[in-house]
């Protein structure tokens, strides 16, 4: 069997990762896309592309009939359904296979033997593979505290709750069963002890369908936050060969124990003892998993290439291949560490990762020389929606030693120019300079302690801001001149009498800052800088200068970028080799602000007031007519700008009112709350 | 190729001047110590400008949450633009403060070259002295001749009452040139920040746009003191002439703007919206930096006026590309003329070389200057002259005909005309070489350069000879004593009444300039030029052959 045309029921970075695969072995490639998906760049790489009406998950890419259909309408013979969404749903396999396409996927029997948590738990107990006990909520005593509560259908950290003493188990097994009834449709809960500390280690298998069962190393996956997986490497520094030797074996025994055919991984709770853990088996994920890079760096294969040819029925050889070296994935997500870490979206000016080596397959690799590659759903210019899952990119760094790997990775990061909406690249970047990190000491708790505070902090501190602040001011001053239309070609800000500087005001990550400069014979100088001079600017684009500032004797290049705003306006991302600060350029001449209360009405014209049509505390919708005024023999309405609420009338029926004169004060109705949005599988 | 030009087939504007200055000499160091101090005494002089009533009224002033005039100017302004202040030292050695209580000025607003005034309240409430009016009658001049948009920041007393004699009278001019400029489509903007009272009243009441700061602005033809006075009306300041009142009642304001920020805004605005082009063409090639730095001249002018200096040194520091295609350069090599660009304009240029004008350099100025007016070619005069020839020879030779028809020519030539004083300008070489008289667009000064009937030892003698004369023809004996001292005497006062500093102050300059700004100042002045058509004259006077 052949595929010859594979049509890829995901968005992101997974959907170009699947592409470029197929791309790779001459399959032509179909995409689907959601509506706002519409301008993303798996849709402009695919062969072709199918739409999905609608923006929702459920209305799109959840939709197994609807990708069925574009399967058919395109002409593709297989679906390969990336990670999330459905593809790990045995309903969607069984759709894919009974429209006569092939799966790119386990069968769906072992997707379903794997779906229910506690149904998975009992048959790898069964098969030998070492479980945690399950326990009842209804009969755990004191002694099994702290636990944790999990949903039977979970995935993705919903529906699991760790509660420490047995006052808070009714409300966590509530809300546990809330949250997966409505995330799964499926409520049902059980609790197992709750491990601390504890590591998160997996096992890649790879298994044909020939009996052919591959596993490629572990890897560790310890750091996360709410169960959300943020740095992954392989191999792991707390696995020794002896229990990487259990660990494959318990893998390959739960992979045989289900009939697994394709890529899967084998996910292992480490507790206990650190010099001789515990193992317990945690879930099989049957797919491919967001972290794959780092297997496939260490390795030096294409799973994606692997799960094509295994559809096709293809044989894995006996034996595989061996690893090299280090490799860990770090994933920037749009989301703001300083907005408890909130989803980010709207407009990604610029993405760029300098120095990648490759994107969505393995860097060529020297032994000796570290690789980077780069795997993103998104380019610049892309606007990064808020209704899917906020991950921008996974960047993966391989080396032949540790320290060098993670070394590569913070500083692919700490370099990386990502001008939009606020992202954890800070926070990654700290976390992989961190002593516990570099000291292989990341457990599963490690995010959720103390540390969080100070890794959250931004890169770029007081002083950098301050700096990025001149140059971004003196960039600005660059534009200025460039698009003078007058006098263009003369010294910017010169003076024959001098009295003051020049100002510019930004809002910043420090509140507001404000710069000072002046132009002298020789060159630009910074009021209240000090030791700073300035050293050069250059226009290395459209919207973009390079700054270099000497700080004391030390040189420092600033690259300064300016992007319209989309609310209007501009913002200015300073990248620098201390972090990176976005700024708001503050109007020298602000607009006042109306001294009045924000929601008076004003009458528009002298008159008298004709009618009165609502009264004090009735809620108003926008555009309602709240009085009438007379003048020149008109009746002139006098309409709510706004909905709300009325909360004085200054004229009553009869009433003389002069031009601006205050009629009425709305109060605004209260703030809606951050619109929610949906997360696929991770 | 270095100037970008080279290679697409343009043609060059001239030869590249090669520079004989030796930057190495103890001649060029001196010269160049000489200079820095003298640009040092002008900066002090400036900043006593600057520093407009003092810190107790710069203070008070600010206490009230008002601007300083020239903190007004710099946030009207574009950012990063340039802004030549004109007549700095307007004042200077009278008995009125440097700086004449006023800042004038021409700088780009909204994308549009505009002239700037404003009072400068710190100074006697911002009173207008005599030389206030002569600052400001100036700037209107400017205005209307280059047809450049005029914006005056009001906040002025009014006349300063002990001088009023010298202000009054020729103070009508104010409000003639403001409906003047109206009349001559050159829109005019009053951003009222304070009080305008009686004659103050009718410069918003002359502007084409008005914006009053609420609460602030104060504008009435009689305060309450004179409404009581006058009708016995007691009369409330902001009834009378509140700017809420003028922007709601009166209509005499058309935009009532919340605070001094406010009202610079809506004046960035509304410059924004005029629809204002510039009536002249606009620079004919790119601009390129001269091959020389400017800063290099301040090595080349020397201490003493009595020695020359070859003025293509100059222009090889000004001109773009230090590029100048002379005219006639064999013939009356005492004034070199050619053509050149400045930032990117094309100019004609004539420069003293040796000081004195011969009957060739006359008649060689007034071809040129005829050549300049076919071509619509703007003028730069490089001034450094001691005047035209004296002596039998020379009466005998014409040169009394000769330099008439150098001064026919400059006086009749329409295109603009910019005047530097570099060093000396004696005698009718003043005339000759478009000193104030003769109307130049802009003249510019460089410190140390001096302007006279004659040099001071030369008009001192001259008083002495003829002394001398009058004593024979009345057979008395001469006191030599007194002689001497009536030389030293007089030497002294012309010394100082030809000085740079004297003569701006008495605004018979535009300015006194680094001479290192020298190619700015002069852009500035070019641009602003273009904003009026550039024409070239139809006719002369009769020429006498």
């Amino acid at each position: 069997m052949t595929i010859d045309r594979l049509l890829v029921a995901n968005r992101g970075e997974i959907a170009r990762r699947v592409l470029r695969s197929a791309a790779a072995l001459g399959v032509q490639t179909v995409a689907v896309y959601a509506d706002p998906d519409a301008g993303a760049p798996h849709v402009a790489e695919a062969d072709r592309a199918v739409r999905l009406p609608g923006g929702a998950p459920a209305d799109t890419y959840l939709r197994s009939d609807a990708l069925v259909a574009a399967a058919r309408a395109s002409g593709a013979d297989a679906v390969h359904p990336g990670y999330g969404f459905l593809s790990e749903s045995a309903a969607f396999a069984r759709a894919v296979a009974e429209a006569g396409l092939t799966w790119v996927g386990p069968p769906p029997e072992a997707i379903a033997a794997m779906a229910d948590k506690r149904a998975a738990k009992k048959a790898m107990r069964d098969a030998g593979v070492p479980v945690l006990p399950e326990l009842d909520p209804a009969a755990v005593t004191e002694a099994d505290f702290p636990l944790l509560v999990k949903a039977a259908a979970g995935g993705g950290g919903r529906g699991m709750r760790a509660v420490a003493e047995p006052a808070a188990l009714p409300a966590a097994v509530g809300s546990a069963r809330r949250e997966a009834e409505s995330a799964f449709g499926d409520g049902s809960v059980f609790c197992e002890p709750l491990l601390r500390p504890a590591r998160h280690v997996e096992v890649q298998v790879l298994a044909d369908a020939h009996g052919t069962v591959w596993t490629l190393g572990e890897r560790e996956c310890s750091a996360q936050r709410r169960h959300q997986k943020v740095v992954e490497e392989s191999p792991s520094p707390a696995v020794g060969p002896a229990l990487r030797e259990r660990l494959c074996e318990a893998a390959v025994r739960a992979a045989r124990a289900i009939g697994y055919v394709g890529a899967g991984t084998v996910e292992f709770l480490l507790g206990g003892d650190p010099a001789d853990p515990g193992l317990y088996f945690l879930e099989v994920n049957t797919r491919l998993q967001v972290e794959h890079p780092v297997t496939e760096a260490r390795y030096r294969l294409d799973l994606v290439a692997w799960q094509l040819r295994i559809a096709e029925g293809a044989r894995l050889p006996a034996e595989p291949p061996r690893p090299h070296g280090h490799a860990v994935e770090a994933r920037l997500y749009a989301e703001d560490p300083a907005a408890g870490w909130r989803p980010a979206a709207g407009p990604l000016h610029r993405f760029e990762v300098p120095g990648a080596d490759a994107g969505f397959a393995v860097a060529p690799a020297d032994s000796g020389t570290a690789t980077l590659r780069v795997d993103a759903g998104v380019v610049s210019g892309s606007v990064v929606p808020t209704h899917y899952d906020p991950m921008l990119a996974k960047v993966v760094a391989w080396a032949p030693d540790r320290p060098t790997a993670l070394r590569r990775l913070a500083a692919a990061l700490a370099g990386a120019r990502v001008h939009g909406p606020a992202t954890n690249r800070d926070v990654l970047v700290r976390l992989l300079r961190h002593p516990v990190m570099r000291a292989g000491g990341v457990d599963t708790g490690f995010l959720e302690g103390p540390e969080l505070a100070g890794l959250s902090a931004p890169l770029a501190d007081g002083e950098t801001v301050r700096l990025a602040a001149l140059a971004a001011a003196l960039a600005a001053a660059d534009r200025e001149r460039a698009a003078a239309g007058a006098l263009g070609t003369l010294p910017g800000g010169w003076r024959n009498v001098v009295s003051a500087p020049q100002c510019r005001a930004f809002d910043g990550p420090t509140g507001r800052i404000e710069v000072r400069y002046r132009s002298t014979r020789d060159g630009t100088a910074a009021d209240g800088y000090g030791e700073v001079r300035p050293a050069g600017v250059v226009r290395t684009g459209a919207d973009e200068h390079s700054v270099v500032l000497e700080c004391a004797g030390v040189r420092q290049t600033f690259a300064v970028a300016h992007h319209a705003s989309p609310g209007g306006g501009t913002e200015v991302w300073v990248d620098t080799a201390s972090g990176a600060v976005a700024l708001r350029p503050l109007p020298r001449l602000p607009e006042p602000e109306p001294a009045r209360d924000p929601g008076s009405l004003l009458a528009p014209m002298p008159g008298s007031v004709a009618r009165v049509l609502v009264s004090v505390g009735e809620a108003v919708a926008a555009g309602q007519p709240l009085l009438v005024l007379e003048a020149m023999k008109m009746e002139h309405p006098v309409a709510a700008p706004a909905a709300g609420r009325v909360r004085e009338l200054y004229a009553g029926p009869g009433a003389q009112v002069g031009a601006g004169a205050v009629l009425a004060v709305l109060d605004a109705p209260a703030a809606d709350g951050p619109a929610g949005f949906e997360e696929g599988e991770r | 190729m270095d100037d970008g030009l080279d290679g697409i087939g343009a043609v060059d504007a001239g030869e590249r001047l090669a520079s004989a200055l030796d930057t190495s000499g103890a001649e060029y160091a001196a010269r160049r110590a000489a200079q820095l101090e003298r640009i040092a005494a002008l900066e002090r002089e400036q900043a006593k400008a600057v520093a407009g009533g003092g810190p107790k009224y710069t203070d008070r002033h600010r206490a009230r949450g008002r601007l300083l005039p020239r903190e007004r100017i710099e946030l009207l302004v574009d950012p990063d633009s340039p802004f030549l202040e004109l007549s700095p030292l307007a004042a200077w050695g009278t008995e009125y403060p440097v700086g004449a209580s006023a800042v004038t000025g021409i700088g780009v607003v909204s994308g549009v070259e505009c002239v700037i005034c404003a009072n400068d309240p710190t100074v006697r409430g911002g009173a207008s002295n005599p030389w206030t009016l002569r600052k400001l009658l100036r700037a209107d001049e400017i205005a209307l001749a280059n047809r450049l948009p005029l914006i005056s920041l009001v906040e002025s007393g009014g006349a300063d009452l002990a001088g009023q004699k010298e202000v009054f009278i020729p103070g009508g001019r104010l409000f003639r040139d403001l409906t003047r400029l109206s009349a001559a489509g050159i829109p005019t903007v009053a951003l009222v920040f304070g009080t305008a009272t009686a004659g103050g009243a009718y410069v918003p009441g002359l502007s084409d746009h008005v914006v009053m700061v609420d609460e602030r602005a104060r504008v009435f033809l009689g305060g309450p003191p004179l409404v009581a006075m006058a009708t016995g009306e007691r009369a409330d300041e902001e009834a009378l002439g509140g700017a809420g009142m003028h922007a709601r009642t009166s209509g005499l304001a058309d935009h009532l703007a919340a605070d001094e920020y406010d009202a610079l805004r809506i004046g960035r605005r509304i410059v924004a919206s005029l629809n204002h082009r510039k009536a002249g063409p606009g620079p004919s090639r790119p601009a390129r930096e001269p091959r020389y730095d400017p800063e290099e001249l301040l090595g080349l002018i020397p201490e003493d006026l009595k020695v020359p200096f070859d003025p293509r040194e100059v222009i090889a520091r000004i001109a773009d590309g230090s590029a100048f295609a002379e005219f006639k350069p064999l013939y009356g090599p005492s004034l070199v003329t050619g053509w050149a660009h400045l930032h990117g304009y094309p100019v004609g240029i004539l420069a003293n070389a040796q000081g004195v004008l011969f009957s060739d350099e006359a008649r060689k100025a007034a071809q040129f200057i005829q050549l300049a007016n076919r071509s619509a070619t703007p003028l730069l005069f490089l001034q450094n002259t001691t005047g035209y020839m004296v002596g039998t020879r020379y009466e005998q030779e014409g040169i009394i005909k000769h330099g008439a028809m150098m001064i026919n020519a400059v006086a009749n030539s329409t295109v603009p005309h910019i005047t530097l004083v570099m060093g000396a300008s004696y005698g009718a070489g003043n005339y000759g070489m478009c000193g104030r008289a003769y109307d130049p667009r802009f003249l510019f000064s460089w410190p140390g350069a001096r302007s006279a009937v004659m040099g001071p030892a030369q008009l001192a003698g001259v008083l002495s000879i003829v002394g001398r004369q009058a004593a024979a023809a009345r057979g008395r004996p001469y006191d030599e004593e007194a002689d001497a001292a009536m030389r030293a005497a007089v030497e002294a006062q012309v010394e100082a009444e030809s000085d740079a500093f004297f003569l701006s102050g008495r605004l018979y300059d535009d300015g006194v300039i680094d001479p290192r700004d020298t190619r700015t100042v002069l852009g500035m002045a070019l641009s602003a030029v273009h904003g009026a058509p550039v024409e070239g004259a139809q006719g002369f006077g009769v020429f006498r052959m």
